[in-house]
Formats: C-alpha cells, structure tokens, sequence
C-alpha cells in the first residue's frame, strides 16, 4: 500500500472538519498541520510526548474524560473538539493553577527561545490571577557558580522539557527530577553544581523551557540594555557541522544567540561553543586599524590607503626581483567563501601560479 | 561526507575511526546516539578511552598511528566470510581481484601485533561492518593527519566499496570537518592542487578555462605546492606572503620551524581579527570583519551551502576579507577584482565552479543545498555516487602497512597524540576570548594513564617537560583512564603551551598533511621555578573575562 492510499482512507473529524492523517499521528500533529492551535507547555516536536501538563487535552467523542492530544494516536472516524468552552474553561483552570506556583510570569525573552511560551499562554487565557496562591513546587539554586545558565527552578512548572532534552536530543543524562508533586525539584545527578554533572553546557535545556526557569546567563547581561531585541539567521562559527543560529542583538551590540529550531543540520541542537562562545566578536582585543610594522619592530597604527600601498609594494617588489614563483597565500577555513575565492583569484590571477593553501593541512 | 548529517540516525552499524565526536563534533553526536537508540551498534578505533568508546559494541584501542593495519585486517575478515556485495563489487567498481590477493596476507592475527589490540575483537569490528546493511564510517584528522593520511582514508573507501555501502542512504565513508568552512575553502579552490569546484590543476580544460577568465594565459598547468613546501621554502624561493586569518605559527607543527620561516620573508601581509602570533611576525597587519558582522557563504561538512548573515558593524576600520584582498589587487593591476558586494564575489564563484554551477547568491540566502547543484533547477545532491562515481568505477587501492614517520625508542620512549577539546577550539583566538569558557577549561594539561603517572612519579597538577625531537613543551600532568599506558595527550589550543612545538614529525607524501597526531617524546619533571609556581597563564586570560 502506497503512502499516498493510506492517507487519502485514514480520515477523522476535527472541529467540524474531515481531514486525513497518516497512521501513527497524534492528535496533536493532525491538529498542527490543519492550523488549530491546541495550547501545549510540555511539548517539544523534537522529543517524545509526555503527556504531563494536560493543556492540550481536546474532547473526544464517545470518551468521557478530556484526552492529551500530544499523547494520544489519531484514529479513522474520531471527532474531536479542540476548543469547546468546556475545554477552554478546563485549560484556564489549569493555567490558574500553575501560575499560582510560581513566583512571576512575565520574563524576559532573552532567558531562552521557549521562555515566553508560559507567558503567552497565561494572557491568551487571562489566567492572571492569584486565585491559587499554592505552594510552590521547585527552589532556585543560587550556589551554582557556572556562568552560563541560571537555574532559576522557583520558576519551574515540571514539564520535564529539560530533563527530556538532556537525555533524548543530547543523550547527556546531566539532570532528572527529584521527588513528587510538590516536591519536585530539577536537579543533577549528586544535587550539586552542573560543572560535577555530565552537562556539556550545550544551552538545549535553557532553550526549551517554557518559563523561563532554565535561563541564558550571558543573555541576561544584557537585559537592561536599551533598545529592542533583534534576531539575525547565520550559522554557527565554529565546526564543520554548520548549525543554524539566531544572532541576538539590541543596537549595535550582540548580545547572545538562539538555535535554529529549523536549522538543516542541527534542528535547534548547538553545543557549547555555537550556543555560548560568541562574545569574541566585541571582544576588546579586535584589531580596529590597519597596522604597519616600524623600523624599530613595533606596529603604528596607519590609514587603509597607506597600509594598503604598503601591502601592494611589497608584493610588487617580490615579483620585480624574485620573479612570480616567490609569493605565497595561505587562506583560511573559518572566513567565507568570498575570501577563500578572492586568495584563490588574487594567487593564480596576479601570479599564474597555484602557490595557495589553507589550513586544512593541519 | 558522502552522505548527509540526517543520515547519521539511520545506519545499522557505525564505524568511528579516529573521531572524538562527542567532544569535537557533539551535535553531530546526537544523531549517533539517536541511531544507537534505534538498536544501531557501533565500532570505535581510538588510541584514548574518549566518551565515545563508552558507548561502543566494539571498542578497539589501537596504537597511534596503525589504522591501516586495523582496516586492512577487517576486510581481511569480510573476504574470508564472504559478507561483501558482490553485485556492487561487479557493477560499480575495479581492482577488486589484485586487492582481494593483497589481503590474504593481513590476518587479525597479523594486525593484532601491531595495533596493540585483541585478534577477536578486529575479528567482531570486520564482522559486524561486514554484516551493516546499511553501515557508516565516520573519521576526523584522527585520520588524515598521519604520514598514511591518504593510504588511512583510501582504507576506509576500500571496506566501503566491497560492502556497497557508497550511493545508499545511512552509508558512506564521511570526514567531519573541524571548522565551519574548511570544506568551502576547497569548493572555491583556495587549495594548491584544485581550482575552484574541485577541478585538479592539471586538467587541461580547466586550466584554459581559468586562464582565460582570469586574464593569465601563462596560468600553470599543474605545479602545485603545497603549504608545508612553501614554509620550507621561505627566504629560499618564497619571500613574500599573504595569510588571510590563520594562525599558522601556533596551529601548525613544529613551531620553531614555522616561526624561523615566516621571520625570513621580505614581506608578510597578515588578514585577521585579532593581533595572533602569526600577525606579530608580519609587516602590516590588515583588521577584517568577524563572523556575526560579515555577509557570506559557508559551506560544511555535509556539503550543504549556507548564507551567513551579519548582525553588528565591525569594530572600528575593520572590513571584509574579500574586499581588502581585492583592494591590494586592483593596486598590483591585477584585473578582474571589481567587486562590489559579497555577492559580486559568490556569483563569479558559482560562474565558474561545476559543483556550485545552479547556484547564486539569490538562491543560496532562500536556500540551503548539498552540492553538486549543477543547474538552476537541481535540487542538491544530499548522497553522492548513487548513480556512479565521477570517474567511472570506484576503484579498490592495493596498499600494506607503514610504520608512523618516528617511532618509539630508547630516547624517546612514549607516545604523544594530539586534538582538540570540547570547549575550546584550535587555537583558542576565538574560545579564548569568549567569557565564561575558562570556568570549564582554563588551562592545557599533559593527560597521562595513572599508572604511567604513578610510575614516573607525578601527581595531578606537577609540572611535566615534554621534549621531542625538535622542542620541549611544559605543560601540568593530569592523569586519566583515557589515555592508555604508554600514550600521552594534549590538545594545541593554548599558545602558552606550545604543544605543536613537539609535532610535525613528518607529512603524508601525496598531500602534505602534518603527522600531527603521533610523535615520540620524552617526559620528564620540570624543575620548581618561580614560574611554575606561579601560573604562567594569569595574563593571558585576563582580558578573557
Ligand atoms: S546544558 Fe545540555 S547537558 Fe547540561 S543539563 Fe542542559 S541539556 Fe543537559
Ligand atoms: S554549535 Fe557546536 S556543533 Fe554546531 S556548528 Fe557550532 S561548534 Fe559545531
Ligand atoms: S502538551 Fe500534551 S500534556 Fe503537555
């Protein structure tokens, strides 16, 4: 049976609406392609279902209780609801619920790519109240000194995104969860600082939380910055694997970098260097103008056009009096193409020779 | 790579030589872990206990520097249990009978002795390879950076071919390539032997077709020379150079060497972010635009070509690459150098590369393709070779075993291997300068087996000389289960500990590639100095935070 047959039988009703699914898809993933928008906080595409938090419970007919849409398989003929008002009036409870164990909702985006998923949800439903006043399940760990990701559990709502990431998309196994209920508190392996855990510091699990409980402590520096946070779409400047980033930017600063969930090679994966090590770029030390080497073997800084001139003569003398087969260029693996192109070119189209290499030799 | 990242969730065997992916390639790893999950088995050969060998069905802790015989006795294993392909062996290849006669020779038992490890576990890794349908190679510079570089590789294309799996989806023989456009720096020619698009120098047409565009008709035909002849050569032959944002003097081996070349040039011109120990030796220094602040195209390791996207202006004067090469150009008369924009530059590339040909800069910033795209309709080409190989029939290599360039001895009595580190990444320009990073790696360390430590009487932290044929280093000793008895390692991140002062034992003959990964040392016990007691690195780190 062809792909394409199994579709066009496998049919249901969501909403009112007969659409076709292909065996094996939840509830949930029909419910995504068609465009309705089942709220969810335990969800992550790239991990397996989990079914904890229940807000993307949908009516089902023939079936009493609401059903986790995430978790549950689609079948031929279901008909299903996914925003009754008594389904509705279901979610807002919940998110009452949880909002009343945590101690704000409202945080900045620059925490992490999922952060905001918590607060969007709680105005979607105006579930901003203080109806609860619960306790609180999960305690922030204030004596880890790592400087990459605040652990800022009072926050979490145990959706387990974290742990899950950890051990499913990284297979580090860096963290689990303590306890039950309200009790339940993220932690590593002995409860102590990440740096003693497993944890490659690859950001995966600040990137998925939905309130922002994990957070990006580099980004965070930046938070009182002025200005609006701007995203740019690049890739990753360090390995061959090329991961797909978003640059964070306020003004002229970078301030931090999201993966791409979408990125080609990586679908929102990064490690350590790709999601923390950006900052050489407005590092201090970058050479900021040309240089030109003096008599005594110092360098004074110079204009381009001088240092250009310089550049050329030199290269212009070699070719007078040891002819073209005495200059050389080395290019470099981690500048673009066009520089690559351009040493190549300035090689054999200014010396006829194929006096060029590059790094990979070593 | 032969085959795309998205494969790697798919084979039924993994073979990983020479590759720490956890550490070097870790989001790589993540689609290794999901095959092994899935109930995929992997093999692993490494000389050190890395992360990866944890994981493994087959473990193989061969001695630095034996890869060939490894490869040659799991194929040795494959003939004689009749697991290859023959059909592929018929259709798609050559040179099978010589090679097939060649192995008869290099039993498991043969290759044992020399790679230091067990017969029956080269006979399981030879029969579960055999037996993947589809199975997958993965190696890094483990591989190539060997004298046998090139016979290492041809190896693992060998045991690929007799089991067919090249052209098949989770297949493949696929180098992981270290950084973020090494690869595209060989698509666009910025490689002695290739023009751009991988077209070797000594191919009559290109070289015509070159010359022609570029206005030279006295264009080589052939005459390579590679970086490390060109080294050799300065203040000989070569006496003026133009380095665009490498450094050479710390990432290349035998330091010493490199300095005492790159110091008798006439004229050295240095492209770079940051004033490097190469920059210090040149005669002017040219401040480029980083990554983040710099619009262009990567190419990585799977082939696939992507836009890069600036976010931020540059510090002060600084400019692209491309332009301040194109500007020292037009000032040398050189023609063709016109360019206006990134995509001036990445349009001529496409214009004459056959790989790139259905590529441009409008396409590549809506899309991200494999190459070949050799048309403006071609979708990419994520598997190579499904169809065939470019020069017909994949042919089988007869090769034997060579021992590494230096070995063992009385006065050097210990093996060195070198690599990187999870997290900092070759020569620390960049990891060195990005805060945070030396919460979790401060410092370099000498990783020594324990019971080597404990017999040549070091503890954690005691100073360690390391001296090789051509330098000594000083660096801390740290000892770990990683290492085997007799084997060192440190990676050549940290210009305060110079480590590729003690490599550079000898080159591959056909590429060039630097024996960076094995040489014999000596070590010894660095006498307490005022500045041993004292941490040599505090001021370089000092801005670092
Ligand atoms: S940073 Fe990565 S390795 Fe560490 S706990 Fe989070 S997901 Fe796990
Ligand atoms: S994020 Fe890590 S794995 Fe991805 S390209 Fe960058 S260095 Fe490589
Ligand atoms: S998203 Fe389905 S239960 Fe949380």
């Amino acid at each position: 049976m062809s792909a394409t047959a199994t579709e066009r039988e496998l049919t249901m009703t969501l909403d009112g609406e007969a659409v076709g699914f292909r065996a094996g898809e939840t509830i949930y993933q029909v419910a995504q392609r068609t465009k309705k928008s089942i709220p969810t906080l335990c969800y992550d595409e790239r991990l397996e279902a989990f079914g904890a938090c229940r807000l993307c419970v949908v009516e089902v007919d023939g079936v009493k209780a609401p059903v986790a849409s995430c978790t549950t398989k689609a079948t031929a003929g279901m008909v299903v609801r996914t925003d009754s008002p008594i389904i509705e009036k279901y979610r807002k409870t919940l998110l009452e619920l949880v909002v009343s164990e945590n101690r704000e909702v409202d945080v900045s985006p620059l925490r992490g790519f999922a952060s905001q998923e918590f607060t969007t949800l709680v105005d979607r439903y105006g579930a901003r109240t203080g109806r609860f006043k619960g306790r609180q399940s999960g305690t922030s760990n204030k004596t880890d000194d790592n400087p990459f990701i605040l652990r800022d559990y009072d926050l979490c709502i145990s959706c387990y995104r974290c742990v899950r990431v950890c051990a499913e998309q990284e297979g580090d196994y860096a963290i689990t969860m303590m306890n039950r209920g309200f009790g339940t508190q993220i932690t590593t392996e002995f409860n102590g600082r990440l740096k003693d855990s497993a944890c490659t510091f690859c950001g995966q699990c600040v990137q998925t939380c939905p309130t922002g409980a994990l957070a990006d402590k580099k980004a965070l520096r930046a938070a009182d910055l002025p200005g609006e946070i701007a995203k740019t779409r690049t890739i990753c400047p360090y390995c061959g694997v090329g991961c797909s980033v978003d640059l964070l930017t306020k003004g002229d600063r970078l301030i931090g970098v999201q993966p791409a969930m979408d990125g080609p090679a990586n679908q929102g994966a990064l490690c350590i260097k790709g999601q923390f090590a950006f900052d050489f770029v407005q590092h201090d030390d970058r050479l900021k103008k040309p240089l030109v080497r003096q008599p005594d073997g110092s360098f004074k800084e110079t204009e381009w056009d001088e240092a250009l001139d310089l550049a050329a003569a030199g290269f212009r003398r070699s070719l007078k009096e040891h002819g073209r087969r005495s200059i050389y260029g080395i290019a470099s693996g981690r500048a673009p193409h066009e520089a690559a192109y351009s040493m190549q070119k300035f090689i054999r189209a200014g010396f006829g020779t194929h006096y060029i290499d590059n790094c990979s030799r070593a | 790579m032969s085959n795309p990242l998205a494969d790697m969730a798919k084979p039924d065997v993994i073979f990983c030589i020479g590759t720490n992916m956890t550490e070097c390639h870790p989001v790589a790893a993540t689609g290794l872990k999901k095959a092994m999950a899935r109930g995929a088995k992997l093999i692993v050969a490494d000389p050190r206990r890395i992360k990866l060998a944890e994981l493994a069905d087959v473990y193989l802790p061969i001695r630095v520097g034996s890869d060939v015989a490894l490869l040659l006795a799991m194929a040795h294993v494959i003939e004689r249990e009749g697991l290859m392909n023959r059909a592929f062996i018929e259709h798609r290849t050559a040179g099978w009978e010589d090679f097939r006669r060649n192995l008869k020779a290099f039993t498991p038992e043969w290759a044992a002795a020399i790679c230091e490890v067990p017969a029956a576990d080269i006979e399981r890794a030879g029969l579960i390879y055999g037996r993947g349908r589809p199975a997958a190679i993965y190696y890094t510079l483990g591989i190539t950076e060997h004298i046998c570089g090139v016979d290492n590789v041809q190896s693992l294309c060998n045991l690929a071919l007799m089991t067919g799996n090249l052209g098949v989806e989770g297949g493949g023989i696929n180098p992981m390539r270290g950084q973020n456009n090494i690869q595209g720096c060989g698509d666009c020619g910025a490689e002695t032997f290739v023009f751009p698009g991988s077209v070797k120098i000594d191919d009559v047409a290109a070289r015509d077709k070159f010359a022609n565009a570029y206005q030279r008709p006295d264009l080589d035909l052939g005459q390579a020379m590679t970086k490390v002849t060109g080294l050799q050569e300065c203040g000989k032959s070569i006496h003026a150079m133009l380095i665009d944002g490498e450094n050479t003097v710390v990432s290349d081996p035998d330091r010493n060497h490199c300095e005492h070349a790159l110091k008798s040039l006439d004229h050295l011109v240095v492209i770079d972010i940051f004033m490097t120990e190469t920059a210090k030796l040149a005669h002017v220094v040219l401040p480029a635009t980083a990554w983040a602040e710099t619009d262009g195209v990567a190419c990585n390791t799977e082939r696939r070509v992507q836009r890069l996207r600036a976010a931020v202006p540059p510090p002060g004067e600084a400019k692209p690459d491309w332009w301040i090469i194109a500007e020292i150009a037009k000032r040398l008369g050189i023609p063709g150098f016109d360019f206006q924009s990134p995509a001036d530059v990445f349009n001529e590339l496409c214009s004459l590369s056959p790989t790139y040909g259905g590529l441009d800069w409008e396409r590549v910033s809506r899309e991200s393709l494999n190459w070949p795209v050799p048309t403006k309709d071609h979708p990419g080409t994520p598997i190579l070779h499904t169809e065939g190989f470019t020069n017909g029939r994949g042919r089988f290599m007869v090769l034997g075993y060579r021992d590494p360039a230096e070995v063992v001895d009385d006065a050097f009595p210990v093996w060195l291997t070198t690599g990187r580190r999870l997290q900092s990444y070759h020569t620390r320009t960049q990891t060195g300068r990005a805060s945070g990073i030396d919460y979790l790696l401060s410092e370099e360390s000498l990783e020594v087996n324990p019971a080597d430590a404990e017999a040549w009487g070091f503890l954690d932290g005691d100073w360690a000389i390391v001296t090789s044929r051509r330098g000594e280093v000083k660096i801390k000793v740290r000892s770990t289960d990683r290492s085997p008895r007799g084997t060192v390692f440190a990676s050549f991140s940290f210009a305060d500990v110079p480590v590729n002062n003690l490599t550079g034992s000898g080159y591959d003959p056909t590429t060039h590639t630097a024996e960076l990964k094995v040489c014999a040392v000596r070590i010894e016990r660095a006498p307490v100095t005022l500045e041993s007691a004292h941490d040599p690195r505090e001021p370089e780190n000092a801005h670092a935070r």
